[in-house]
């Protein structure tokens, strides 16, 4: 049995389910981040084997660039979680309700 | 010459704003001056205008500038002075100035003295851009304006309560405003639907263009344009069954009845009739119609007259009268004479006016002529003035009206219309005999006013040389009836007798002079010796009928304005507040409750936020699937 295209769009969905549970599920501001680059490369993984498949590129150079934009998102965010973390004293979502209307 | 034509249209128009600028302060008799020295300039400026032609000069025109440039639709602000309009000019403004300058000795203990005078000068410019203009279009803006001039000068003691109609026929100012201003609109739409029935045929609203382009016109779109316009006529001419807000009009200060609802305003009607003589004359059914019911109202009017109480109804109801007499010479054709009628009509009427309105003012405003009697001791100049304008008005030699009206007569009697003759003929006797009730019930026999405790006073001499002219005009206007004739007929139709009537012209005149001497002579046996009342006659079915103007004004009270209250009365509850409100209230409430139950969604929790992305995010990606899978 080799692997087929199927298969890695499976393992894509799959990812990208659970990193969407872990978004629905996870309070920990820290995990949301976790949870968003698993879907990020579900995306990517998607992406590639598509790429391959068709025999174009242009998929894999943008998976390049989510990586690369993933990564500096990252730099970013956890900066921010810090900064969060620091003001509010704790990264749990049910206490940062700040913008409730 | 354009100059000229400026300073007589605009200089009233100055006179409006200059009082305007006063209109809330105390009395300032300077405004009263001003504004009579410019309407006095206005006159003189029309006279000049009227000598012009007079001395064969050309038509006067000027372009003021462009006014509605619309595509294919292309309407001048433009004035145009012709023989007519020349005439109408020096009428109106003759009297506008006379009224001027009597109101500064009328309205000289009222609080709104300036105030009335803006609204007087703002309605001389109003009606010399209804007789100046060159198209229709102007003429319709003049037509409104003396409406609203007409609305305000009624209502000018608007804050007068209401009365019972048994009290107070005219219930109070600010309803006969309301009254005369909601009648002339509903004639109005007559008068806007002819002017676009001639504007979507001929493409133009200039007279000369339309009238030279008429014969484009289908018959029956000749017809449709004659009788819409003659609606708006019927409206602003007080014509049946139109005419109850005229008499109602008379709550309004006296020198406002004699300018606007005697001399001037309501001859506008009669004026737009001989304007669009081109088109009458086409349609001879119409012209036929409009001189029947003008016959009808002359008699109609005439017959009220003869048994009402109150000194000013009298004196509206003879110029109801009267304006029958012109709509029955224009109707058949005669439009010199119709013209001819207005003129002279203008100067006996407004000078009657301003006679009653001197009696009112030396007898408190009591308008009740039962509790007069025998002022000529006191008022003997007034008597003089009113006698000449009564004599005129009942049509005996030599004064003006008997020329006018004597001739509208012949015209009758040479189209061969007898029933029309008889009828204005009788109509004639009534006039003399009303006329002359008024005229000895108030100034001769006993003195009556004594018992109710009035004090009259003569008005001050300087008033009745301000009324001199129209005096003087009242007697001798009749004297130029050939001249006027040869004068109007450059533009107007020429009307001849036929020989046959010719030969008993001396007849009819005998017959008319005859029957109006008869009215005077019963008048006088029956009132100069005082009042007696018979209360067999006041009890009458017909005397009463008279006397509550054939129950119209309470017929249409009962038959129109309460139905329609009521139905506003529905429209309002079920339609308006049930169904329009509870819509429109229904959407704002349905938005304000999805608000409040969407509100929860926001409730900071970041969590939450990220479900409904989540949720959203599948319902996009189902619809993409689905979308897919249809296809």
């Amino acid at each position: 049995m080799s692997l087929t295209l199927t298969h890695y769009l499976i393992l894509s969905v799959i990812l990208f389910v659970i990193g969407m549970i872990g978004v629905i599920r996870r309070k920990n501001l820290l995990m949301l981040f976790f949870a968003t680059e698993i879907m990020l490369n579900a995306a990517n993984v998607a992406l590639v084997a598509l790429s391959s498949y068709i025999g174009d590129l242009t998929g894999q150079l943008f998976a390049l660039f989510i990586m690369a934009i993933a990564a500096s998102e990252v730099a970013v965010g956890l900066g921010l979680l810090i900064l969060v973390y620091k003001k509010q004293g704790t990264l749990d979502l049910d206490n940062l309700t700040l913008l409730k209307g | 010459m354009e100059k000229l034509l400026y300073i007589a249209l605009f200089a009233p128009l100055v006179s409006s704003l200059f009082a305007a600028i006063f209109a809330q302060r105390k009395k300032m008799q300077l405004v009263g001056i001003v504004a009579s020295l410019l309407i006095i300039i206005s006159f003189l400026a029309s006279s000049a205008l009227l000598s012009h032609l007079l001395s064969g000069g050309a038509v006067v025109t000027a372009n003021l500038m462009d006014w509605i440039v619309v595509g294919d639709m292309d309407v001048k602000f433009g004035f145009m002075v012709d023989q007519v309009t020349a005439v109408m000019m020096v009428v109106v403004t003759l009297v506008s100035a006379v009224v001027h300058v009597y109101s500064n000795y009328y309205m000289e203990h009222d609080e709104g003295f300036n105030r009335f005078f803006s609204y007087l000068s703002a309605f001389v410019f109003s009606m010399l851009v209804l007789v100046m203009s060159d198209n229709f279009l102007g003429l319709f803006i003049g037509w409104e304006g003396v409406g609203v001039c007409s609305w305000l000068l009624v209502g000018f003691w608007y804050y007068k309560p209401d009365q019972p109609r048994e009290v107070n026929p005219s219930i109070s100012p600010s309803w006969a405003a309301n009254e005369a201003f909601i009648m002339n609109r509903i004639a109005d739409l007559g008068l806007l639907v002819g002017i676009f029935i001639l504007y979507w045929n001929l493409g133009t609203l200039t007279y000369s263009e339309v009238f030279a382009n008429l014969d484009k016109l289908s018959g029956g779109l000749m017809v449709a344009a004659a009788i819409a316009l003659f609606i708006g006529a019927m409206g602003k001419s007080a014509q049946f069954p139109l005419h109850t807000w005229l008499a109602d009009a008379m709550e309004g200060p006296t020198p406002v009845s004699a300018l606007i609802h005697a001399a001037t305003m309501v001859t506008a009607g009669v004026y737009l009739v001989i304007r669009a003589n081109p088109l009458y004359s086409q349609v001879p059914d119409v012209g036929y119609f409009i001189a029947v019911l003008g016959t009808f109202v002359a008699i109609f009017a005439a017959s009220m007259a003869l048994v009402n109480r109150d000194l000013k109804r009298i004196i509206a109801y003879s110029t109801l009268s009267q304006l029958g007499y012109m709509f029955a010479a224009a109707g058949l054709g005669a439009y010199w004479v119709a013209l001819f009628h207005l003129a002279a009509h203008a100067f006996f009427k407004a000078l009657l006016f301003l006679g009653a309105g001197n009696v009112m003012h030396a007898m408190d405003d009591e308008l009740d002529i039962f509790k007069m009697g025998g002022l000529k001791k006191v008022m003997a100049k007034t008597y003089l003035y009113m006698g000449v304008a009564s004599l005129a008005l009942a049509g005996i030699w030599p004064f003006a009206g008997f020329y006018s009206k004597d001739t509208i007569l012949e015209v009758a009697f040479n189209e061969h219309t007898y029933g029309i003759w008889f009828v204005l003929w009788l109509t004639a006797g009534l006039t003399a005999f009303y006329s002359f009730r008024q005229v000895f019930l108030v100034f001769e026999g006993d003195e009556r006013y004594k018992k109710y405790g009035f004090h009259p006073h003569e008005a001050p001499n300087w008033v009745f040389i301000a009324l001199l002219p129209l005096l003087v005009l009242a007697i001798v206007f009749g004297w130029w009836k050939e001249e006027f004739m040869e004068f109007v007929t450059l533009i107007l139709p020429p009307y001849e007798m036929s020989e046959e009537t010719h030969h008993v012209a001396w007849i009819l005149i005998l017959l008319t002079s005859a029957i109006a001497i008869g009215g005077i002579v019963l008048a006088y046996i029956k009132y100069a010796n005082g009042l007696k009342r018979d209360p067999k006659i006041e009890n009458s079915f017909i005397y009463k009928l008279l006397q509550n103007q054939y129950y119209i004004p309470v017929f249409y009270d009962k038959a129109i304005v309460k139905p329609y209250a009521e139905l506003s009365d529905i429209a309002w509850k079920e339609i308006d507040l049930e169904m329009i409100d509870a819509t429109v209230d229904g959407i704002a409430k349905a938005i304000e409750v999805t608000g409040d139950k969407s509100r929860e969604i926001q409730n900071g929790n970041l969590s939450t936020y990220l479900r409904w992305m989540v949720a959203g995010f599948i319902i996009i990606t189902i619809l993409a699937v689905v979308s897919v899978v249809i296809k």
